[in-house]
């Protein structure tokens, strides 16, 4: 898939599972969103081909588009509508009975926000409803982009919440993401992307065990801080405990950030 | 499933965009009350030019006022306004003070008109008035029937009443601007936030987002030619003499073709700012050389050869025509095709620029 002269996705292919909670993890110009979008039907590859249960989303078949709910990158509302309105709106275009709405704004913790309009809600209640619109027609498989960008910590803990919750009704989850702590935390299997292309796709565990990185132990001596790089923390943790030299200690292991160093060879830039 | 799930679409997505509109105070405020305002001005303004009557004050009796047969009297009351004094020196100061235009009075034989040079238009008109009233005073008293006998026809919007003129013509600049400025400003919000390449994962078809939008269109069309034909027959004596249903269809059409004016206007805009500040530099100057604001009766041949190309003139002459230049139907039948035309050659146009998304 290319823009013009820049080669923005280039030999991407992965398969999901019904009922995986899947992520493309990436810093920003990876192509997480342009390879999420040729797999909603909403971009055509120049080459390659991407199937939903065997149907091409290209081809808009309304039963596969009944079948799929999408959050894009940037909050698409009706202007001017309060969140229940655009919840009916959108309801309405998938020909889905009226009054499922308010069910949906309590599932994304949103009820007492009905009557707001969306110009006025937070990034992260905004977010909360692009979700909820993504659901009124009860879907199978959900293509979240970047459902957590600019949001504080604290909102970004309750829409993981949120997500895995979908995920554990039965829905096939897609979501890309340039936080490592959330694909790992979220994401039964993970798609490292940069510049185009998947240099790695595994669970999350099996990313940072393939990595072999050592474990970093941080204790303080004498009030000096004194880090202990090692693969066999086990035994190096016991023989610290038998000097009685655990003041301050701290266990770092490898994570996905690490990964990504050792696959880029440079620093992550989100 | 329902058996019409086209219709159900169609109906949120309109209510969505008329609760939009309707909560946009600064549209509301551009499409409605700003064209408002121009009518109210133009309407007090020029409201009493056309049909302004020369205020006459009466001294005493005046015969060929007074005993006139009752044709002629009614002819004055259409003409004069007579306030009756029995004081010279009042009449006098009257006309002094500008309160009056002249004042009228009768020595013997003599008519006596006395009148201020400080508005030397109404002044000519006054002894203009007064002269054929002493004349044809005269002919009567020879007992003759008059041999000629006058008939005056308008041939120029300048003999409409303002009132009568700026309605229609400011009702079609409303329309265009609302139209055009709804379809761009719209197109390039919802492919900004991505609304539209939401609703293509929707299984709504194209044809009813469009539809929507063109029925909302019409309907704000509809509501901004309902309210200002209504204050202008409420407070500035606007009379609808023609055909005027046809002004349904008219914009219909007016709003068709406008909207896909918009539509060339947003497709080729990347912010909401150059889409507006595109549709005023075409809306505003075609406007005027289209005679919104003020009658071209008087303009240059190029200034109305200009005109004739543009569909906001179309829009104006089928509006006066059918509104207040009393014609009947048919009259329309040409502005409706060159808008229609316009709608097809410029939706092609447009159609080859859209995009989905930025
Ligand atoms: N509409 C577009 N036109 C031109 N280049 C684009 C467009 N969309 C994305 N790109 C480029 O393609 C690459 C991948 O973009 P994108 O898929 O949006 O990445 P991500 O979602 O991972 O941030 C980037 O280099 C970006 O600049
Ligand atoms: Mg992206």
């Amino acid at each position: 898939m290319t823009y013009g002269a820049v080669k923005a996705v280039d030999g991407v292919s992965f398969t999901v599972e019904p009922g995986e909670f899947f992520g493309l993890l990436g810093p920003n110009g990876a192509g997480k969103t342009t390879t999420l979008e040729i797999v909603e039907g909403l971009r055509k590859p120049h080459a390659g081909t991407a199937r939903i249960d065997d149907v091409d989303p290209a081809t808009r078949a309304p039963g596969l588009m009944r079948r799929i709910g999408v959050q894009l990158q940037s909050s698409s509302f009706f202007e001017r509508l309060t969140a229940r309105e655009q919840l009916d709106t959108f309801g309405a275009l998938y020909d889905v009975p009226r009054g499922r709405s308010d069910a949906l704004l309590e599932q994304v913790g949103l009820t007492d926000k009905a009557d707001i309009r969306t110009e006025d809600l937070s990034g992260g209640q905004k977010q909360r409803l692009s979700i909820a619109c993504a659901l009124v027609h009860e879907p199978d498989v959900v293509f979240l982009d970047e459902p957590t960008a600019a949001l504080d910590p604290q909102a970004r803990r309750n829409l993981w919440d949120l997500l895995r919750s979908l995920n554990d009704s039965g829905r096939t989850v897609v979501l890309t993401t340039h936080y490592m702590d959330e694909a790992e935390a979220l994401c039964d299997r993970v798609a490292i992307m940069d510049a185009g292309r998947i240099l790695e796709l595994d669970t999350p565990a099996a990313l940072v065990r393939g990595l072999d990185a050592p474990v970093r132990i941080t204790v303080l001596v004498d009030g000096e801080e004194q880090v202990i790089e090692t693969r066999d923390p086990g035994r190096a943790l016991a023989d610290l405990a038998e000097h009685g030299a655990l003041d301050g200690l701290s266990v770092k292991g490898a994570t996905l950030e690490d990964v990504f160093l050792h696959l880029t060879g440079r620093e992550y830039r989100a | 499933m329902s058996p019409l799930p086209i219709s159900a679409a169609f109906r949120s997505l309109t209510t969505a965009m008329l609760k939009g509109f309707f909560r946009d105070k600064m549209a509301f405020f551009f499409a409605i009350l700003f064209p408002l305002m121009f009518l109210v001005l133009f309407g007090g303004i020029f409201g009493n030019q056309g049909s302004s009557k020369a205020e006459i004050v009466q001294v005493g009796k005046v015969a060929v006022l007074d005993d006139a047969p009752p044709a002629a009297q009614k002819v004055f009351e259409q003409t004069l306004d007579i306030e009756r004094t029995t004081s010279e020196a009042h009449a006098i100061r009257e006309v002094r003070k500008g309160d009056a235009d002249a004042a009228v009075l009768q020595r013997g034989d003599e008519v006596i008109v006395r009148f201020s040079r400080a508005d030397q238009v109404k002044a000519a008109t006054v002894q203009g008035i007064f002269s054929s009233i002493v004349q044809s005073a005269n002919v009567s008293a020879t007992g003759q029937p008059p041999r000629f006998s006058l008939a005056t026809q308008q041939v120029e919007d300048e003999s409409l009443s303002a009132i009568q003129f700026f309605t229609p013509s400011l009702m079609g600049w409303a329309i265009a601007s609302g139209a055009t400025f709804g379809a761009a400003t719209n197109l390039v919000v919802w492919r900004r936030n991505g609304l539209l390449r939401r609703l293509r994962l929707a299984p709504v078809r194209t044809s009813s987002i469009v539809l929507a939008r063109v029925s909302v269109s019409i309907a704000i069309a509809l509501v901004q030619a309902a309210i200002f034909i209504g204050i202008g027959m409420a407070f500035f004596g606007l009379k609808l003499t023609g055909a005027w249903p046809m002004i349904i269809p008219l914009l219909t059409a007016g709003t068709l073709a406008f909207m896909a004016i918009g539509l060339l206007a947003g497709s080729v805009s990347k912010s909401e700012e150059a889409a507006v500040g595109i549709s005023n530099f075409v809306v505003l100057p075609m406007a005027f050389l289209s005679g919104s604001f003020f009658p071209l009766d008087g303009a240059p041949g190029y200034i109305t050869a200009i005109g004739r190309v543009l569909p906001l003139k179309h829009l104006n002459d089928g509006m006066l025509d059918t509104m207040v230049r009393g014609e009947g139907p048919s009259s329309a039948l040409v502005p409706l095709a060159v808008l229609l035309g316009f709608t097809v050659v410029l939706t092609a146009a447009a159609a080859t620029l859209f995009r989905w998304d930025d």
